[in-house]
C-alpha cells in the first residue's frame, strides 16, 4: 500500500540542517535535552545510553514503536534537606522530562533490553528481522 | 554560533589552569550543599563513576571530589548520535574549619555521591541554660 511507505518529506531536510550544524559548531550540542543522549548502531542493533544519575529504575519508562523510542521519567529533588538547614547551593535539576528518539530501523520490540547501573540508562535495540538488507543472488 | 563553547550535553567543562595528565575532558559536577549546625551535606551527580573510582579529599580547608566515569563506547558500533562525552568529574570547594575529617562519610548510589562533613563537637552550637538569680 501507498501510504503505508509515506514519510515525513522534510524529515531528511531536517536531518542535513542539523548535520551542517554540527559541522561549524565543533563538540557542542547545546540543543540537546535532558538527558543526553549517545546513539550507536551497527548491522545488528542499535545501543542508546542516557546519563540520568539517582533515578530508581521502577520509575524510568522507556517505550518503543517501530523505530521510535520514547523515554519519559521524573527526577525527584531530594528530600535529604532537614528541617533548620540553609541550602547553599542547588545545581542538580529536578523535574519530568521526555524524549524521543528515532533509530535508523525498524527495531524488535519484544527483544529490547534496558539496563540502569551507576545513573547510567543503557538500552539496546535489535533490529527486525524484515529491516535487515539482504542480498540478493544475481543469476547469470 | 557566536558562543565558543566546550560543553557538551549539559556538562560544564572546567576551565584548564591545571591540566591533567589524562587527556580526558574534565566536567564540573552538578552539586547541592546545604548545612545545618551539626554538619555539611554535599550532593554531587556523577553518572557512570564506579565508587571505586570516586576519591574525596579535604586538605587545608579544601574538599576536592573527583571521579573518573567509565568508558562508555560499545565495542563494534558506529557512533550516530553524540548529546555527551565521557570524562573525569573534578570540583573543589572552600569548607570552614570546623569539619571533623575523620568523621567524613561518603556514599555513592546510581551516580550520585553523597557526602556528610560533620562539624567538630566544639563548633556545634550548645544552648546553655540560664538559671534564675537566687
Amino acid at each position: 500500500m501507498y501510504w503505508s511507505e509515506f514519510r515525513d518529506p522534510f524529515s531528511d531536510m531536517r536531518r542535513f540542517q542539523r548535520e551542517v550544524n554540527s559541522l561549524f559548531g565543533g563538540t557542542s550540542t547545546e540543543t540537546d535535552g535532558f538527558p543526553a543522549l549517545n546513539l550507536w548502531s551497527n548491522d545488528e542493533e542499535a545501543i542508546v545510553m542516557a546519563e540520568i544519575p539517582g533515578m530508581n529504575p521502577e520509575e524510568l519508562d522507556v517505550t518503543v514503536k517501530g523505530d521510535l523510542l520514547t523515554l519519559k521519567g521524573e527526577r525527584k529533588g531530594d528530600d535529604i534537606a532537614k528541617e533548620g538547614m540553609v541550602c547553599h547551593r542547588v545545581e542538580r535539576g529536578s523535574g519530568s522530562f521526555c524524549r524521543a528518539l528515532r533509530i535508523p530501523f525498524d527495531v524488535e520490540n519484544a527483544k529490547v533490553h534496558a539496563q540502569y547501573t551507576k545513573g547510567v540508562l543503557t538500552i539496546t535495540l535489535p533490529r527486525a528481522e524484515a529491516s535487515k538488507p539482504k542480498k540478493i543472488a544475481v543469476a547469470g | 554560533m557566536t558562543k565558543q563553547s566546550n560543553d557538551v550535553g549539559g556538562k560544564k567543562q572546567e576551565s584548564k589552569d591545571i591540566e591533567a595528565t589524562q587527556d580526558r575532558p574534565v566536567f564540573v559536577p552538578a552539586t547541592d550543599i546545604y548545612e545545618s549546625p551539626e554538619e555539611i551535606l554535599v550532593v554531587c551527580d556523577m553518572p557512570a563513576v564506579d565508587e571505586k573510582n570516586a576519591e574525596v579529599r579535604l586538605e587545608e580547608g579544601v574538599l576536592t571530589i573527583v571521579g573518573l566515569q567509565d568508558l562508555q563506547e560499545p565495542e563494534g558500533h558506529q557512533r550516530l548520535h553524540r548529546g555527551y562525552d565521557s570524562g573525569v568529574y573534578r570540583r573543589s570547594f572552600t569548607v570552614s574549619a570546623q569539619i571533623d575529617s575523620s568523621k567524613i562519610q561518603a556514599k555513592m548510589d546510581q551516580g550520585v555521591l553523597r557526602l556528610v562533613l560533620p562539624k567538630f563537637e566544639e563548633a556545634k552550637p550548645r544552648k546553655i541554660t540560664v538559671q534564675a538569680g537566687a
